[in-house]
């Protein structure tokens, strides 16, 4: 049970600024991942939470209280790694009960054959190897604990590291791309078992990932990072919805979100040859950018595919097709604007019920977006929320 | 009427054979023949400057059993490799743990450490004779000016043993480092980290339960690779000592040769040869044995 809360956290190696003044609350009992591609500083942050590394400056505190000179044992932070770590020279029970033995046993009870020298000890060893099959039990690993890692599938050795991680309740619960080595299926698997293990457990979860899929999927919010810095924390569904900016936009959604250029007119937003008439308040000439998700554009007159949602003026684009890519139960169309081939989009359009069949595309369409689902970024990329697109009266 | 199948299956074995063929008679004409030439003269009374020889079936192995000689020389070894395995061991992962910490200057220290594998033993052997002459010992004078006694580095019985131990581990303790250097690099620093959040930071913790263990592989390598050296010790006593003071140094292998090449009895010279390969054929065994069960990827 623990409330994290990082100030201004920096770190260099070697003259090359990691993380340039992370600000990051995560809330007892959160479920929050940290997210970004590789060398973004999502794994550094993570082990400056747990201890492993030290910030250059700024504060760690757990609960309120300074922990920035604690090791991880002191913070009390579990943690499973990408490769797992187990001990390779271990049994499953003598990985599990690793973090117990440590803390429970004096050291000279702890080197090698001292198990035997040491009888007063014995109440506290079989404390622990009880600890251990309950929480094996728990995962349902408690026919494996007397293997060895070689012996264990990639998911059963997870399912280990999680228990090294477990058996000693933790303040806070990090994981370090703990799904990367698994195959497909076994991801979605274990990804709703480590939601489960979090509802279960109540802990605080700080999760790191270069998967939006499984950031979008698990988290109670996702922090986006970037060059060391953070582009924006929130829900997942605020994160798709409500973007910060262009790289929060497109890193998160698949297909990714169409960026169209376009320039502020009295009128509306003109993009390409099109007006799109919504008011805007902007200074006429001004360049913004125009963000449109791909379930927002829907082709027009095509019975077999769902007609666009929404009500109001609409922004319609005369596109050429480029490829479908067909799904099954909805369809994607990659396309260009027809009177200017520069700019690309891309849809998604769900199939009508009646309809499952494969889906004939002619080569030009009309597609047809609500102006309300329209995104307005400056030309720098951040978003422009005020004034929000509104639709004008009459427009169209 | 032979089908197109077998006579495909013909032609790949006869090229199989051929392929192997070179390789077969290599290993023929270096190991086995010799060894098996080594084993049949045990068996005689073969000597350099006789003519002939009779066959005296396992009177060469009896006569080792009486022979003071042989006694000698093995017990000779066996104090020599009790001084030289502990520090041919401990001495050179010391200091790779040490050095493997090091950020700066691990380099410099590697190759000050490996330069005496570079050189060639006999030549070195040389110069530590001038370093531990009785008299204009470079040795010598440090402990007298000290104000201690000196010291018959190679004339005192007593001593001579554990002054070729100390030359022959200068010249392996830099080759050894480099194995556990190497060991202790593939160790995936995940695991350091893991045992440092299980809390196992100190350094006692780590060493005994990640360090160790993990090098478990390289340490059975250095341990036999470094008992069959000890056995193997020949090379400085013929140099430095050739056995002497009455009998002190006279080693396994400086016996065999002694016998051999010396007395000329090459028949009990080749029955010391084959339990010298006996020794070290079980340190192999001992080797590969372990090898398996230290493994664990």
């Amino acid at each position: 049970m623990a409330r994290l809360t990082l100030t201004d956290i920096r770190k260099s190696y070697g003259g090359t600024e990691v993380l340039r003044g992370i600000d990051l609350t995560v809330a007892d009992g959160e479920f929050l991942s940290l997210v970004g591609a590789s060398g973004c500083g999502k794994s550094t942050l993570l082990r400056i939470i747990s201890g492993l590394e030290s910030p250059d400056a700024g504060k760690i505190a757990l609960d309120g209280r300074d922990v920035g000179s604690a090791t991880p044992k002191e913070r009390g932070v579990a943690m499973v790694f990408q490769d797992y770590a187990l001990y390779p020279h271990m049994s499953v029970a003598q990985n599990m009960a690793m973090p117990l033995i440590m803390a429970r046993l004096p050291m000279y009870a702890r080197l090698p054959g001292a198990r035997w020298l040491t009888p007063n000890h014995r109440g506290t060893r079989s404390g622990v190897a009880a600890q251990v099959e309950r929480v094996a039990r728990q995962l349902r690993i408690d026919h494996l604990l007397d293997r060895r890692p070689a012996q264990l599938s990639g998911g059963q050795r997870q399912r280990v590291a999680l228990g090294r991680a477990l058996v000693r309740d933790p303040s806070l619960f990090l994981m370090d791309e703990p799904l990367s080595n698994l195959d497909a299926k076994l991801r979605v698997e274990v990804r709703r078992e480590i939601v489960e293990l979090h509802r279960a457990s109540g802990l605080t979860f700080v999760y790191v990932t270069h998967d939006q899929t499984e950031a979008m999927t698990m988290s109670d919010r996702v922090a986006l990072l970037r060059d060391g810095r953070l582009l924006q924390v929130a829900a997942p569904g605020t994160l798709y919805a409500d973007p910060a900016s262009v790289e929060v936009a497109r890193f998160v959604g698949t297909p990714e979100i169409s960026l169209l250029p376009a320039v502020a007119e009295p009128g509306g937003l003109r993009i390409g040859t099109v007006l799109a008439p919504c008011a805007h308040g902007l200074t006429s000439g001004r360049d913004v950018i125009v963000g449109l998700r791909p379930e927002a554009l829907a082709p027009v007159g095509m019975p077999a595919l769902q007609s666009p949602g929404g009500r109001g003026p609409r922004l319609r684009l005369e596109l050429a097709v480029e490829a479908v890519e067909d799904l099954g139960a909805e369809v994607v169309i990659h396309a260009r604007l027809r009177d200017f081939p520069d700019l690309a989009v891309r849809m998604r359009s769900q199939k009508t019920l009646e309809r499952t069949g494969p889906v004939p595309l002619p080569d030009h369409l009309t597609a047809e977006a609500p102006l309300s689902a329209l995104l307005m970024f400056d030309a720098e990329g951040q978003r422009l929320r005020d004034p929000a697109p509104v639709q004008m009266a009459g427009a169209q | 009427m032979i089908g197109g199948a077998e006579r495909l299956a013909r032609r790949q074995r006869r090229l199989a054979f051929a392929l192997v063929a070179p390789a077969v008679l290599l290993i023929l004409v270096i190991y086995v023949i010799p060894m098996v030439l080594v084993v049949l003269t045990s068996f005689t009374d073969y000597s350099l400057v006789s003519n002939g020889f009779d066959w005296i079936g396992l009177e060469n192995y009896r006569h080792m059993a009486e022979d003071e000689q042989f006694g000698n020389a093995l017990r000779n070894t066996l104090v020599y490799a009790l001084v030289f395995l502990p520090g041919a061991f401990f001495v050179p992962l010391f200091l790779a743990i040490a050095i493997q910490s090091q950020k700066r200057f691990r380099s410099v220290f590697e190759i000050v450490y490996f330069l005496p594998v570079t050189s060639t033993l006999t030549a070195m052997a040389l110069v530590w004779s001038a370093l531990m002459d009785s008299r204009q010992g470079i040795l010598n004078n440090v402990l007298t000016s000290a104000g201690l006694p000196a010291i018959n580095f190679l004339g005192s019985p007593d001593v001579v043993l554990y002054s070729l131990a100390g030359i022959t581990l200068w010249s392996i303790i830099g080759f050894n480092m480099v194995l556990f250097l190497a060991g202790l690099t593939a160790i995936p620093s995940s695991l350091y980290d893991a045992a440092e959040i299980d809390g196992a930071s100190h350094p006692v913790d780590r060493f005994f339960k990640v360090t160790w263990p993990m090098l478990a592989p390289t340490s059975v390598f250095v341990a036999v690779t470094s008992s069959i050296t000890a056995f193997k010790l020949f090379d400085v006593v013929a140099i430095l000592t050739q056995g002497k003071p009455a009998h002190a140094s006279e080693v396994f292998l400086y016996l065999t040769f002694l016998e051999g090449f010396e007395y000329f009895n090459m028949g009990y010279s080749a029955a010391l040869s084959v339990v010298f390969l006996g020794v070290i054929f079980l340190f192999a065994l001992v080797q590969t044995l372990l090898a398996d069960r230290t493994t664990h990827h």
